[in-house]
């Protein structure tokens, strides 16, 4: 778990999540496009979210492609999230995305 | 090739791999992690079905495709309505290898429509499925089942 943490603990690695949940699969030129550092520093990044658990590499012919792998945030969430808590949570969650919705408009 | 979606799962699961391999099509062990039954003869070409274990309603079919245990199984996955409509079948890879004291079960859901129901259903609950596992053969515990998959069976 300390892994989970200390990966999640980077700005550039959210993004690079947020990439793959925008669209899984994605290989490393593909995820350069979108970031503002060298292939390097994206493979250096990159292999730490795979040691987290939290990308999934699979290999396509000669492409290697990168899923986003969420189990090890669900799990987190059990830990710290009880039952009765689940629903409430979904509706103050619902609620600040709605008002947050309209407040830009 | 590009216009279906793939989705991949990773769990470490402190456990041997014939306890993992059961627990997948083991119906009394599905009940306790997944909130459903996985019922068939598990031999390949045999059908499969995914049925609600209180309401006993069948939520998902499919065939076996493949099946070495205890490293590899392969099976088709539909809802009963596409039940006939092959386009529909998406597929499911469950990998089984060990990985020092633990084994690594890798799950490969492919040949998903790009932003159908489908998609939105196994990306919500594979997650949920694969950490509850993880718990219930670590700690012989599963979470509260119902509570999990209020959500995953509601549209939105």
């Amino acid at each position: 778990m300390d892994r989970v943490f200390k990966a999640l603990a980077d700005p550039n690695r959210r993004k690079l999540l947020d990439l793959l949940r925008a669209d899984n699969g994605q290989v490393l030129g593909d995820l350069c496009k979108h970031l503002d550092m060298s292939r390097q520093a994206a493979t250096k990044h990159l292999k730490l979210l795979e040691a987290a658990n939290l990308v999934v590499t699979v290999w396509r012919g000669r492409e290697k492609l990168h899923y986003l792998n969420p189990v090890p945030i669900h799990e987190i969430y059990e830990r710290w999230i009880g039952k009765f808590e689940r629903s409430r949570l979904r509706a103050l969650y619902d609620l600040k995305e709605e008002l947050e919705k309209d407040h830009e408009k | 090739m590009k216009n279906k979606s793939q989705f991949v799962y990773v769990t470490y699961i402190s456990s041997t791999a014939e306890k993992v391999w059961n627990a997948l099509m083991d119906p009394e062990m599905t009940r306790k992690y997944w909130a459903h039954l996985n019922v068939s003869d598990w031999k390949v070409g045999s059908p499969w079905k995914h049925e609600d274990s209180s309401t006993g309603e069948t939520r998902l079919v499919g065939k076996v495709v493949e099946s070495t245990p205890p490293r590899r199984l392969v099976i088709t996955w539909a809802s009963p309505a596409d039940a006939q409509n092959q386009d529909k079948h998406t597929r499911v890879t469950f990998d089984i290898e060990p990985a020092g004291q633990a084994v690594r079960l890798k799950v490969t859901h492919d040949e998903l429509e790009p932003g159908s129901d489908m998609e939105r259903g196994i990306t919500r609950g594979w997650p949920v499925v694969l950490s509850n596992l993880k718990t219930l053969l670590e700690t012989n515990q599963a979470m509260e089942t119902k509570a999990l998959f209020a959500h995953a069976h509601k549209q939105g």
